[in-house]
């Protein structure tokens, strides 16, 4: 039986101050960071600052591949020093390395995350707002939804999925590896040039996806240098007995709310077919890392991959594998695990994506970020006769994932949306509710006074004479809205909800 | 090769329905030629002016 699939994006942007030379983007970030926290759009007015975050059970050196680990990995960094605040959607927002970082709160499904994920737009919309304010004049912070400086230096857009414990890794790493390869061709953000060394502009004038590029290894722990197509971290934030975190580190961050979508709808969906014993035998790619490459250098979706057992397919062929095996898994398992709704939608998408991109790729401008982008650059380079060495293309390739409204082009782009921005502007202060991330929300909206720190699996209190009081949420279906939404309603202040939570 | 066949085997395409929407595609051409002339007048405008100093002053260091 298949888990519900549980499921957070984090999002390192891009950040540059425009108007000074003088900045560094650690200090730029906790500017940004601060002015938002800082501001009512914290949603903590209540409070004289933040609410920090708590590390204390961050274990991000753990490797799912357990002994095999210590001798060819180094354990990622945690810099606990920087910005690192909790919002009342159950978000987190911080500095990581030297970007700022959204970490949507947990999810139930795929629908859900494309909300948080544009509460997250919006919040750092009003981060650079608030951000102006306290900046000398003529200086502007300007954060970015991308992937790569386009000159070798890479940042992530992870997604992370609960998965049962019980699921042999090896398993995971099979049918992760092809369909991470094979998603690409729908969920590229697109990229003007290559940054490998040696691929000059005519071999590769315009592609796929912004990460794949990044990816030298097929399975390891490291997310800032050889990155593994499969990241091997085990810090399930959840029960560890029942429990794991499958952290993926391959995707492009996307514009388009319906690339969001897929990205996350069709992955829930190969983890629970994995999960149900329903996907055992997946079409396996002889040199992933080889092909992770040539699926986004290829925009004619046309050259073969070579399999294991020595025949190729197309990627299109494998999603069109991955996708029969997908709903018939629909039809004899039901799709509770991912959200019927979101399930339905979800394949009916896969289908319509995967026909346009076998009869005319360009029919899809307005839901993947790659061809919407590619159209803007091919009417612009018809437009001024130019091309792909023309710098404009490359600023306009830049300028695709700029966060101002009056600047963003992928705003301008026509592209579909799932959520209105009203919906997603109530779920910048609103957590879901059917998730654990409705407990931490709420007990930050109601109590942010008494609450110390919070993390992914608990929250501490400070109730004022006693010693502090954490209160573990290793369950995160638990702690939703039907669970706690009447102790919640019912408890005047904190000690008398951890009374009747018996914490 | 057991896998190959089964790709192609299980791959639906009704080529109708393909071919549908082809034609609806050439039919609104002439909206979309236009809809895209407004847009590229209007990212004429909010195109950053120097482009070239732009590009090469977007660096982006300490990224996972």
């Amino acid at each position: 039986m298949a888990i519900p699939k549980i499921v957070g994006i984090e999002t390192e942007f891009g950040i540059m101050v425009r108007g000074t030379t003088d900045w560094n983007p650690v200090s730029a970030s906790s500017l940004l960071i601060n002015a938002y926290v800082g501001t009512d759009a914290g949603g903590l007015e209540d409070r004289s600052g933040p609410i920090a975050w708590d590390f204390v059970d961050e274990m991000p050196g753990a490797d799912a591949r357990d002994m095999l680990a210590p001798e060819f990995s180094m354990p990622p960094e945690v810099e606990t020093h920087l910005v690192n605040a909790v919002l009342t959607n159950g978000a987190r927002y911080y500095v990581d390395h030297a970007h700022p970082e959204v970490s949507t709160p947990e999810c139930r499904n795929a629908l859900s995350v494309v909300l948080f994920d544009r509460a997250a737009e919006l919040i750092v919309i009003d981060s650079m707002a608030a951000a102006a304010k306290v900046l000398p004049e003529g200086q502007e912070i300007v954060i970015y939804k991308d992937n790569s400086d386009r000159k070798g230096n890479a940042y992530g857009c992870h997604e992370n999925y609960l998965l049962d414990r019980n699921l042999p890794f090896g398993q995971i790493i099979n049918a992760a590896t092809t369909h991470f390869v094979t998603r690409q061709i729908y969920t590229g953000s697109g990229k003007v040039g290559s940054e490998l060394p040696g691929v000059s502009r005519s071999d590769v004038p315009y592609q796929l996806t912004q990460r794949a590029e990044h990816f030298e290894e097929e399975v390891g722990l490291e997310t800032t240098l050889k990155r593994p197509i499969v990241n091997t971290r085990d810090e399930p934030h959840a029960d560890a007995q029942k429990y794991r975190r499958l952290h993926v580190i391959v995707g492009d961050a996307n514009m388009s709310q319906v690339a969001t979508f897929m990205k996350v709808a069709t992955s829930s969906m190969v983890f629970a077919m994995l999960e149900d014993g329903a996907y055992n035998d997946p079409i396996l790619i002889a040199d992933p890392v080889q092909a992770m490459h040539a699926v986004s250098h290829d925009i004619t979706l046309s050259k073969p991959l070579t399999l294991t057992d020595g025949s190729t397919a197309t990627p299109l062929e494998i999603q069109w594998d991955i996708f029969t095996r997908a709903k018939k898994w629909s039809e004899q398992f039901g799709m509770e695990a991912v959200g019927e709704e979101s399930g339905s939608q979800a394949l009916q998408r896969w289908e319509q994506t995967l026909h346009g991109l076998e009869s005319n790729p360009d029919q899809l401008a307005s839901s993947i970020d790659w061809i919407a982008k590619k159209r803007l650059l091919e009417g612009f380079m018809e437009r001024h006769g130019c091309d792909w060495n023309d710098p404009r293309l490359r600023a306009l390739d830049l300028q695709y994932h700029d966060m101002r409204p009056a600047k963003s082009l992928a705003q301008r782009a026509g592209l579909e949306t799932l959520v209105t921005d009203e919906e997603a502007a109530r779920a910048v202060y609103e957590p879901p509710t059917d998730t654990r991330a409705f407990f931490r929300g709420q007990c930050l909206k109601r109590f942010a006074d008494k609450v110390v720190a919070a993390n992914w699996d608990s929250i501490v209190f400070d109730v004022g004479d006693d010693p502090l009081r954490r209160v573990p949420m290793m369950e995160p279906g638990r702690g939703t809205l039907e669970h706690v939404g009447t102790i919640l309603d019912e408890s005047a202040d904190v000690v008398e909800l951890l009374e009747k939570l018996g914490a | 090769m057991a896998e190959r066949e089964q790709v192609k085997k299980n791959a639906p395409r009704p080529q109708e329905e393909v071919a549908e929407t082809e034609t609806a595609g050439s039919e609104s051409g002439e909206a979309l030629k236009a809809e895209l002339d407004d847009l590229l007048d209007e990212i004429d405008e909010v195109l950053e002016t120097n482009a070239e100093d732009f590009v090469k002053s977007y660096i982006q260091k300490g990224g996972q």
